[in-house]
């Protein structure tokens, strides 16, 4: 038997991940229709006054973002748990963080960049700035796939548990802070006229500092967790 | 020295010598904390002078800050015996680890309280977004966070190095949390929220808050011993020694 390089390996998880996304598209949509609609349960709530919802829009859509990522998280390594693939690839010869950094990707692909995608949609109808919509669209990229790869330690932590969605929130919510921060006041910036470079490579350093570390906290907690 | 203090380390770490010696700690500790904190109070509450620009409400910060100290230090803490315990599996750390969580959720939760009460007089409110106090309820949120994993997991082994790996990324994360925390306020707010310049502090009251801050380290001690105590009889109640012990 030929025995697969590490990187195709990766490749090869990437795309069972993926694949197996596109065969399941109802969860698919899930959190992408979760988005939509708490935004727009936001104009409901504090009135559909314009000037208001363009100020609140960069933070309306990353709360909401923030919690349709939350929402999503579970699908992470839930049902390769429940079917023993988890056990397998603990058991393959490759380092486990790699393949944790396949599985996030997979994740991240399926359920942060359609965010991407329809966020320009939504920031239009809140009437954000439009001088603001690269710079959204540049703290949705760089935000995202952060939120994946911490919110994938906590699943890792949560996934043997039998109610683990509700302790998940209260564990992975607080890391979420800077990304938050960071992303908002980018937008904040940029709709005042001046420019969001630091914002932008401080999402950046998040977005290098997650990619080299949580894997190996995912990993770490995943063999705990399977222990 | 090095050995002596190996066997020590090593003593310290097999549960019914921890037991045994934190029972003999235990009466000597309360002592030292009844005085410290009787001399702190006093200091701090009569000899203390009253500040010139916030009068007497100043004192609370000889609760305040010792408090928000402890909340800090318990974390790293935990996030310390979180390495222990996925490097050595001491089962000392892991009880240490669990223990420590609610007293340092209790830590914090009291420097949020008595930060807002302060807050009433000096800012005119409760609760101010300020970069301190949120990075405060998040760090309350944390410790929740350990809480509650502890809790759900019913193997207390693998609960204990559930929580280890969780205070370790959390301690990674504190920091960031913090800078951005403060990064956020300084942007909203700017200078509405007069924070007060720090003044060179009276040596007079300097020296009751440092008694006061040894009165709590010491206090978190006792209690890290008296809930440790419990937990080593609770998780060790099928071995022999346990047995002896509560015979009638």
């Amino acid at each position: 038997m030929k025995r697969l390089s590490l990187s195709q390996a990766f490749w090869f998880l990437l795309r069972r991940d993926l694949l197996l996304a596109m065969r399941n598209r109802a969860e698919l949509a899930n959190p992408l229709l979760f988005f939509v609609m708490v935004i727009t349960l936001f104009p409901l709530a504090v009135g559909a006054d314009p000037n208001l919802l363009s100020r609140i829009a960069a933070g309306i859509i990353w709360v909401a973002a923030l919690l349709a990522s939350m929402l999503s998280l579970d699908s992470i390594f839930r049902s390769d748990f429940e079917d023993g693939t988890l056990e397998q690839l603990l058991l393959s010869a490759h380092p486990l963080p790699v393949l944790v950094l396949a599985k996030v990707s997979a994740h991240w692909l399926v359920s942060g960049l359609p965010l991407l995608l329809i966020a320009p949609l939504l920031a239009m109808m809140l009437g954000l700035d439009s001088d603001a919509y690269g710079v959204l669209l540049l703290t949705i990229l760089l935000g995202t796939p952060v939120l994946s790869l911490i919110g994938s330690i906590g699943v890792a932590l949560t996934i043997g548990l039998p109610k683990g969605g509700i302790i998940l929130s209260l564990l992975v919510l607080p890391l979420y802070v800077p990304v938050l921060i960071f992303a908002a006041s980018a937008i904040e910036v940029v709709s005042s006229g001046l420019p969001a470079t630091a914002q932008l490579s401080m999402m950046l350093a998040f977005l290098f500092l997650a990619l080299s570390l949580s894997p190996v906290a995912t990993a770490a907690a995943l063999k705990m967790s399977m222990s | 020295m090095f050995k002596w203090f190996v066997t020590w380390f090593h003593r310290f770490g097999s549960p019914p010598h921890f037991y045994r010696l934190a029972g003999r700690w235990l009466p000597w500790l309360t002592t030292l904390f009844v005085v410290t904190v009787i001399a702190g109070l006093y200091g701090g509450l009569v000899l203390a002078p009253a500040d010139y620009q916030q009068g007497e409400s100043f004192r609370i910060i000889y609760v305040h800050v010792p408090a928000a100290w402890m909340s800090m230090f318990i974390y790293v803490v935990m996030a310390f015996c979180g390495i222990v315990i996925l490097v050595w599996r001491m089962k000392m750390a892991e009880i240490v680890l669990s223990c420590s969580a609610p007293i340092g959720a209790s830590f914090t939760f009291l420097a949020l309280v008595t930060g807002s009460l302060w807050g009433k007089p000096m800012w005119g409110t409760y609760w101010v977004w300020d970069a301190r106090l949120t990075s405060e309820l998040i760090l309350l949120f944390l410790y929740l966070g350990v809480i509650g994993l502890y809790g759900a997991i019913d193997d207390k082994r693998v609960a204990a190095r559930a929580v280890a790996i969780l205070s370790i990324v959390g301690v990674v994360n504190i920091p960031i949390i913090h800078f951005s925390v403060e990064w956020w306020n300084s942007l909203h707010q700017g200078p509405t929220v007069t924070k007060f310049d720090k003044p060179s502090i009276d040596i007079r009251m300097l020296i009751p808050l440092l008694l006061m801050a040894l009165a709590f380290q010491i206090y978190y001690v006792i209690a890290l011993f008296q809930a440790a105590r419990a937990a080593i009889l609770q998780r060790e109640r099928n071995s022999r020694w346990v047995e002896e012990l509560v015979k009638p």
